[in-house]
């Protein structure tokens, strides 16, 4: 019994809230790239808010049920349909054995979290249901789902449908995104007027945006400051001697493309980083198109730590609302 | 008829399966259901976009390597 996958979709996963405490391992934290998206649709079908849920990206997959399920789709305004009939995004769904669930064009956002009551049941495994594709961990044996799976889903909480997230609380970008990150680490390491057009400049999301990083194209190369190039560094003088990769640090290879590590990134490495994306604006680049345009911009712990608390708030006003 | 096969996702739409080889379909040629062509890329990812029926593309609505939306028109076929 469960979910039979008809289409998987482009590389929807399974994923929780993840697995922190083996990224010093090189096993990186994972889990949804959304996670005030995941806590909604958990919230909405009854689940506990860390259950698994399918992450798909860009466009959804196609899913027969074989037992009846409360659903909900969180995140992406990926429209969904069951039985080819329209359905509502942020709202409890009833999804009867025998029914298919699939999906029209995504019309904003990137990822869509689908929640089933009782939660996708694979193994956990470190702590965590999600999927670490290129490291063979979690999920559905390791890997993004595929045609002719069968999903399992555990006990249905029964919650009733027409539950909904208020539009008002809901959080996805629209036009161009400002990211709040806080210069740092290796800051020194590029010139005064590069430090300046890193910030002034519009930077767009690259294709290659993924649940490792997110890379950006569009603003001027960063020159940086001149040195003897210490033992163990690389001869670009974008390459430091290998250091620890925080979640949300930006690296930017050669000095021309920033990049934002995310939920499957690499624990550490030789590029020098800029700073870090605060927390409360991870969610945000999990829904970003590529092509967004983008512009960075500079707070202090202060701000960042203000910023966490709203996103903290801004959840407890969902669980307010629905539990 | 004429009748649109849009993007499935968004990305950068190719009209050729690599820069080296031929686009899979000119404007004019016959395709059959589940003829590719073009690929959408993101993520690293080369998705194939594939006609749903079979006739004549018209036209193609869309340059190789444009970036395209979600739901994008991307060719017009004729039934």
């Amino acid at each position: 019994m469960g979910i039979n996958v008809i289409n998987p979709g482009l590389a929807t996963t399974i994923q929780d809230l993840g697995r922190p405490g083996y990224y010093h391992l090189g096993i990186p934290i994972g889990g949804a790239m959304d996670r005030f998206a995941l806590h909604c649709a958990n919230l909405l079908v009854g689940n506990d808010e860390g259950a698994a849920c399918l992450e798909c990206v860009f466009m959804g997959p196609e899913l027969e049920f074989t037992q009846d399920a409360t659903v909900a789709i969180t995140g992406a305004d990926l429209p969904p349909k069951v039985d080819g009939e329209p359905q509502d995004t942020w709202t409890s769904l009833k999804v009867k054995a025998g029914q298919v669930l699939s999906f029209d064009f995504l019309k904003g956002g990137a990822r869509a979290y689908i929640a089933v009551s009782g939660g996708i049941d694979v193994p956990v495994q470190l702590g965590s249901r999600s999927t670490y594709a290129i490291g063979a961990l979690g999920g559905y044996e390791g890997r993004a789902i595929a045609a002719g799976d069968t999903l399992p889903v555990g006990q249905d909480a029964g919650v009733a449908e027409g539950r909904s997230v208020p539009a008002a609380m809901r959080r996805m970008p629209t036009g161009p995104v400002e990211l709040r990150m806080i210069p740092g680490l290796y800051w020194h390491r590029i010139t005064k007027e590069a430090g300046e057009h890193f910030f002034d400049d519009m930077w767009k999301v690259a294709p290659e945006c993924d649940r490792m990083g997110y890379r950006f194209r569009g603003g001027r190369p960063l020159d940086f400051v001149p040195r003897e190039q210490p033992f163990g560094a690389g001869s670009d003088p974008s390459n430091i001697v290998d250091a620890c990769y925080p979640y949300g640090s930006i690296q930017v290879p050669g000095g021309t493309e920033p990049i934002v590590l995310h939920r499957d990134a690499v624990s550490g490495g030789g590029y020098f980083m800029l700073g870090t994306v605060i927390s409360a604006d991870m969610d945000l680049i999990g829904q970003m198109q590529p092509h967004t345009e983008t512009k960075f911009v500079s707070v202090d712990m202060d701000q960042a730590l203000n910023a966490r608390h709203e996103r903290a708030d801004a959840l407890q006003k969902v669980r307010d609302v629905l539990v | 008829m004429s009748i649109e096969i849009f993007s499935p996702l968004p990305g950068t739409f190719y009209r050729k399966p690599a820069p080296d080889q031929p686009v899979y379909k000119e404007s004019g040629d016959a395709v059959a259901k589940g003829d590719v062509i073009g690929l959408v890329e993101v993520m690293k990812t080369f998705y194939e976009v594939k006609s749903e029926l079979d006739g004549h593309i018209d036209v193609f609505l869309v340059e190789n390597e444009d970036p395209v939306q979600a739901g994008q028109p991307l060719a017009k076929l004729k039934g």
